[in-house]
């Protein structure tokens, strides 16, 4: 009897390869949320900002990234910046720079919009509870616990859940550097299935896994958003 | 003597193990307005919405003219169609017009001719005031103004009770009078009606009688005569002096009149 | 710029332009239906059919297109399940497409306030009537501005069916480059090309959502 597909997985290291394979994407996923939170934050607060020119450059920005599928901007930078400036950024370097360019845009964008969230009364019950206690406590206290307990708190409950699905997409989307050279699991799966072609169902198995595998990944974080959206609706 | 219209008989419905109602007992003959006052929490919602069947209940029965409508799960439509309820909320339909609202009973659950209807629905209107909003969209009009078109639709589907769950209680004072003229307006024609409601002035004004409810319970019934003047027990009193100042206040308000134009 | 190498390889583009619209048209369209037998399914609480229902929902929307299209694509054949190319675009674009629709459609359901559900039961309506003249309206106009960032989503991620060796956008370019290596042009062209598809969606999302508000769909306080 023939093994079944799957058992190619466990021969050798296969399946520790596949596994590294998963971490290049990841590890790029990662550092672009990183990256996306922290410009993000700029980004949303740029957004907020007075100033008519910032305010177009966001949206201008802003629309860039809703508009253009990742993988042209995957293009634009992998082949076109080489060509344009003469920079010849590797697939690994070309991913973090577009990824970050549109988790920047869509963090800033959830960060403003759990900025403004924020209802006035809020801020008005929080002053008119230190009203109460006297002028000093208007003067010193108030602006500090508005920022430190009611702002920020607030602001988080809302924008975590989002935040967290942002990251799935970015994770799920880090899977198109497969079309810029990057070795990432489904290359390191074509070319375990290429090692055993005498295996006719091998590829099914070794896609099937991978899609598993994305799963797996991705699935803890979406219950997580969902949990965090349901208790603090 | 008139028919009896509505029948309640000894019911009991609890939340999660707390007793909201706890055997109560109701009888409404035809054309009569019998007015449930109550402290807040006292059950007097709950009766209401177990009345037409948005609640169930746990024990005794419901009867409409001689048919028995508890305890029945299927075509409770039909049974909602010879009931009308207002809500203290409005609840129109957002999506539809004026006139929209107002004919989406009586043409989808009643199956009456559109133009027939339509003619009811504006002279209707024009009984509340409102004939010129027949064709704008709710959120253009006054919580009062809505208020009323919520009356009017509950009207047009010829019910024969209507139930009127605290309809002020989210307008602005100055909108409270405009409604519940057309209530007193109503039960002059010889509506049947049950009406729960915070506004003493009014309740005095259009109720044939006065239902007192207190956790659960029908501590008096009485004309609004009796009740209002020489209540019988303790905790009627005490709920009646906490509305002292706000029936002087709603004194000047609610003036019944038969001219209802704005 | 070489406007001649461009003005020359328009015909090019137009060709990917019709595969990436007509494609992602069908997707759209299938994940709509999809989308709303899901929430459907869920929201009459159809035994069985709503477990899967959520299952699905669940597997779709955490994983990544390009790896759902490989399964499809160069995975099923190996056990015997054969599908076109065109057919893997559609499926693969659906099963991603149909998540995302059903939770915008769930979202504009669960947004109908329960309180209209009960007025619409008090003036006689049956439970269908119910639904179909006062919630589903309404959920619908609140799901709106979702479906259509759905639309916009499901033609970007199109740009992957070029794993499939179709002629789309992705591809035409992709050839193009590879064999006359004016890569600035070549892009240039891909990013107008994808700009004129997806500029008339916004637009029309942008007026259909001002008409429903207008309309006062959609704003369910205290009305």
């Amino acid at each position: 009897m023939q093994d079944l597909g799957i058992s190619i997985l466990f021969k050798g290291i296969n399946f520790q390869r596949l596994m590294g394979g998963l971490w290049v994407t990841l590890r790029l996923a990662l550092i672009t949320i990183g990256l996306s939170c922290l410009f993000g934050l700029l980004f949303g607060v740029l957004m907020l900002s007075k100033k008519r020119v910032a305010k177009v450059f966001c949206r201008v920005w802003l629309e860039i990234v809703r508009f253009m599928p990742q993988l042209v901007l995957l293009y634009l930078v992998y082949f076109g910046f080489a060509r344009l400036f003469g920079w010849d950024l590797d697939g690994e370097t070309s991913a973090v720079m577009v990824f970050t360019f549109w988790g920047t845009a869509e963090m800033g964008d959830l960060i403003r919009g759990a900025l403004t969230s924020i209802p006035l009364h809020q801020t008005e019950s929080a002053a008119a509870l230190g009203l109460k206690k006297g002028q000093v406590y208007l003067y010193v206290l108030i602006p500090q616990t508005l920022r430190r307990y009611v702002l920020i708190p607030q602001t988080l409950r809302r924008l975590l859940p989002q935040a967290i699905n942002l990251s799935t997409r970015i994770i799920k989307t880090t899977a198109l550097v497969k079309m810029i050279n990057v070795t990432e699991v489904l290359k390191v799966g074509q070319q375990i299935i290429g090692q055993f072609y005498r295996q006719p169902d091998a590829a099914f198995w070794v896609y099937f896994v991978i899609f598993l595998l994305y799963f797996l990944v991705c699935w803890p974080f979406s219950l997580l958003a969902k949990q965090l959206e349901k208790r603090w609706a | 003597m008139a028919d009896t219209i509505l029948r309640v008989n000894g019911i009991h419905k609890s939340f999660d193990g707390t007793g909201v109602l706890r055997g109560v007992s109701l009888e409404i003959r035809e054309g009569e307005v019998v007015v449930i006052v109550g402290p807040s929490g006292c059950g007097k919602s709950t009766l209401l919405r177990c009345i037409n069947g948005l609640e169930t209940i746990d024990k005794g029965e419901i009867y409409l003219r001689d048919e028995k409508i508890s305890g029945r799960t299927k075509d409770l439509h039909l049974v909602r169609q010879k009931i009308g309820m207002v809500f203290q909320s409005y609840d129109l339909f957002p999506h539809m017009k004026v006139m929209d609202n107002l004919l989406l009973g009586p043409t989808k659950a009643l199956g009456k001719q559109k133009q027939e209807m339509e003619r009811e629905a504006l002279s209707m209107l024009e009984r509340v005031g409102l004939k010129e909003k027949a064709h704008v969209f709710p959120r253009t009009l006054s919580g009062g103004q809505k208020q009323r078109v919520a009356l009017v639709r509950a009207m047009l589907m010829h019910p024969e009770i209507l139930l009127l769950d605290e309809i002020t209680a989210a307008l602005d004072p100055e909108m409270v009078s405009e409604v519940l003229n057309v209530v007193i307006d109503l039960a002059r024609g010889g509506m049947t009606m049950a009406i729960v409601t915070h506004e003493m002035r009014f309740a005095e004004a259009v109720a044939d009688r006065v239902l007192f409810l207190e956790e659960g319970v029908v501590l008096e019934e009485g004309t609004p005569e009796k009740f209002f003047h020489a209540p019988t027990t303790e905790r009627a009193r005490r709920f009646l002096q906490s509305f002292t100042y706000a029936s002087k206040r709603d004194k000047a308000e609610v003036q019944p009149k038969n001219n209802l134009e704005d | 710029m070489d406007w001649i190498f461009i003005a020359s390889h328009v015909g090019d583009y137009v060709g990917g332009a019709w595969v990436t619209l007509r494609f992602g048209l069908y997707g759209v369209l299938c994940s709509l239906a999809l989308g709303m037998l899901c929430c459907l399914a869920r929201y009459f609480r159809v035994p069985v059919l709503r477990q899967i229902a959520v299952g699905y929902i669940e597997l779709a929307r955490n994983t990544p297109l390009l790896v759902q299209l490989f399964f499809l694509y160069a995975g099923l054949p190996r056990v015997g399940i054969r599908f076109s190319a065109e057919a893997c675009a559609v499926i693969g674009l659906t099963f991603l497409g149909g998540a995302y629709m059903a939770e915008a459609f769930r979202s504009g359901l669960e947004a109908v306030d329960k309180a209209q559900v009960e007025a619409g039961a008090c003036i006689g309506l049956t439970r269908r009537q119910n639904i179909r003249y006062v919630i589903f309206p309404q959920a619908l106009a609140t799901a709106v501005p979702a479906l259509f960032a759905n639309v916009i989503f499901l033609i970007k991620e199109t740009s992957v069916f070029s794993v499939l060796a179709m002629m789309d956008l992705m591809n035409v370019a992709d050839t193009l480059r590879t064999s006359g290596g004016r890569t600035v042009e070549v892009l240039f062209m891909l990013v107008a090309a994808y700009l004129i598809i997806l500029l008339p969606v916004s637009v029309i999302a942008t007026m259909v959502e001002r008409r429903l508000r207008y309309a006062g769909f959609g704003d369910q306080h205290s009305v």
